[in-house]
């Protein structure tokens, strides 16, 4: 093992550990959570690293098997892709520690079927953020999204037909995908993103290059269920194990974000992309209405976890519009945005795994009196609210100032009032929580199991994550400055 | 008339792609059985095969296998092979469709498992109740 292809070892190590989880933890559970947890701390220790030496030395590359590029696959590490990889098996590695626990709860006996499908899921991810070849990532896309499927199948209740439903409209999402990368084959008749982006813009076929881009993004828009292809996202992912959710709501549609603004930057530059500037401007309109449609569904719902998922689409579309701005201060907001909502994301699912782990149900009249029985989970649970209304110092705050500031050198005033708008209808979304909480009881006859004052906190496995999250939130925040200045300026194309 | 004609049959294999992309899209979104739909989206994906295998062909291309030693002497000429980067393709995208469809099925069912039924308006009515 050296440093320059110490990123192939971030990607194998949790594979590997998959394997090992699905054959030794069939002996006996013991085995689960070294594996797990062992493989996933080396992934943050090597991403740490391979983030410290793009930052000081520029891109790195790799081929695999010595196929020479643009023959070979490429592994590509660049800023934005090791801030992935970072980001990534940070998340991974706390939201890990309370799937354990959760999972122990809810799936005694196939623990290690569910640890094999959430370790490959992380090594798919990390695929993503390092391939620099179009149909690689298709399969790599495609391996995540097999994985989060299963995932989803192992819960309760509904979570079967919720997955099937989710099946189908990732199939249709991976075979546009598939298909734009077909049309863009064609014409360049190369699969290297470097190569394609050196090609595309010598030929002349507007039509056909326009084509291919739209079935990507069509594509990738599904995937990531920015809003009129939502509707698949609410159910899979509030019925998803618990264990599931705090590691697929964070990162799936963040990094199927991320592989929107790869394949824009990278793939077919900005200048192809941002040509008609009317389709620019409705992609922003239809951002500013996810968002808003987002928010309002939002504030229908009457558990906490479905509450969650409806953000979670209106969060798409501020970073899906953040991008189709077409400046610079849109674009930092929102790769900023990728970073911070799957942190605040993270820190909003371990409190409802805590909750369901203490006391089985999120549904809003539960958690009256909450604040009583889990002190430091709500208190996280606060500062992760005020985050996702963007409080300073929160990480929330300093990427929809971007974002906002993004939309006014654009002109895009719709897009500034859906975020401000937004910003309001999760501060009442947050507040009548923690009023319920605060203020509320439980009535009388009801639930009698938790009587009202015993302090249950979560166990210290789900606890201790939680917390870490909740302080990462404001350390994020604070180092916004110089995260924007050696990484994702780095970042942005010239002429931007 | 005439002319619309000649380009279907100039271009007939990606027409062909079209009308089963059209017919498995129609599957998935129009059938209420949740096998057919399932099916649906095999067409679906058996029709984007189709499309890439169809890019690879030349007219006159012969197998792409050559002498190793007689291609490093002397340049192959593309033109009388075809291309066999998009068949390799998709051999993995059937590898990719073939386990989508082995976790669609096993949710299936689980699905029946728990219902009894794989129509989805009934599904939904028991659902309801």
């Amino acid at each position: 093992m050296n440093a320059t292809n110490l990123h192939l070892f971030v990607l194998v190590v949790p594979l590997l550990a998959a394997l090992a989880i699905n054959l030794l933890g069939r002996r006996s559970r013991q085995w689960i959570a070294p594996l797990v947890l062992g493989s996933l701390a080396f992934s943050v220790f090597g991403s740490v690293i391979i983030m410290a030496r793009v930052v000081e030395y520029g891109t790195l590359r790799y081929t695999v098997g010595n196929w020479q590029p643009p023959y070979g696959i490429e592994l590509v590490v660049d800023p934005l892709s090791a801030l992935m990889m970072v980001l990534i098996a940070v998340v991974a590695l706390l939201a890990s520690f309370s799937s354990l626990k959760s999972v122990e709860q809810e799936l005694p006996g196939r623990e290690h079927f569910f640890f094999t499908l959430y370790m490959i899921l992380i090594v798919g991810l990390f695929g993503l953020v390092l391939t620099g070849d179009a149909f690689n990532l298709y399969v790599l896309l495609e391996i995540t999204s097999i994985t989060t499927y299963g995932l989803i199948a192992m819960g309760k209740g509904r979570a079967a037909l919720s997955s099937f439903n989710y099946i189908i409209m990732g199939s249709i999402a991976a075979c546009f995908y598939l298909l734009g990368i077909g049309y863009i084959y064609i014409l360049t008749g190369t699969l290297n993103m470097a190569d394609i982006a050196r090609i595309l813009p010598t030929l002349n076929a507007p039509v056909a290059t326009a084509t291919a881009i739209a079935f990507v993004l069509v594509g990738l828009w599904i995937k990531m269920a920015f809003f009129p292809l939502h509707s698949w996202l609410p159910n899979a992912y509030s019925q998803a194990p618990t264990g599931a959710g705090t590691l697929i709501a964070p990162l799936m549609t963040k990094v199927t974000v991320y592989l929107m603004v790869r394949v824009i930057i990278t793939m077919y530059t900005p200048a192809l992309v941002f040509t008609h500037e009317w389709i620019a401007r409705g992609v922003v309109w239809a951002a500013s209405l996810a968002i808003i449609c987002g928010s309002v569904l939002a504030l229908g719902q009457k558990d906490l976890r479905r509450m969650l998922t409806y953000i979670i689409i209106a969060e798409v579309g501020y970073m899906v519009g953040g991008i189709f701005l077409a400046n610079a201060n849109g674009l930092t907001g929102s790769i900023l945005h990728i970073v911070n909502d799957a942190f605040m994301t993270l820190c909003l699912f371990l409190v409802v795994a805590a909750i369901i782990y203490r006391q089985g149900s999120v549904s809003l009249v539960s958690l009256r009196g909450i604040f009583r029985r889990m002190p430091i989970t709500m208190a996280a649970f606060t500062l992760g609210a005020f985050a996702m209304i963007g409080v300073p110092p929160t990480c929330g705050f300093f990427s929809k100032w971007y974002l906002i500031l993004g939309g006014i050198d654009g002109g895009h005033w719709e897009f500034v009032v859906a975020l401000i708008v937004s910003s309001l209808i999760n501060a009442v979304l947050f507040f009548r929580i923690i009023e319920l909480g605060y203020f509320g009881s439980l009535p009388d006859g009801d639930n009698q199991e938790h009587a009202i004052d015993e302090r249950r906190e979560a166990p210290w496995w789900m606890l201790s994550p939680l917390v870490l999250t909740a302080v990462i939130l404001i350390v994020v925040g604070l180092s916004t400055g110089p995260l924007v200045n050696n990484v994702i300026r780095l970042m942005i194309p010239v002429g931007f | 008339m005439e002319a619309i004609i000649g380009e279907v049959v100039a271009k007939y294999n990606y027409w062909i792609y079209v009308v089963l992309m059209m017919i498995g899209f129609y599957a998935m979104i129009g059938k209420r059985n949740l096998v057919k739909k399932l099916i649906g989206m095999n067409i679906f994906q058996t029709s984007i095969i189709l499309f890439f295998v169809s890019t690879g062909v030349k007219k006159g291309g012969g197998i792409p296998i050559v002498d190793k030693y007689k291609a490093l002497a002397s340049n192959i000429d593309a033109a009388t092979i075809v291309n066999p980067l998009p068949h390799v393709l998709m051999l993995t995208a059937i590898v990719v469709g073939v386990s989508v469809t082995g976790v669609a099925l096993a949710v299936l069912q689980r699905i029946y498992r728990e219902y009894g039924t794989l129509e989805e308006d009934e599904i939904l009515e028991k659902l309801q109740r």
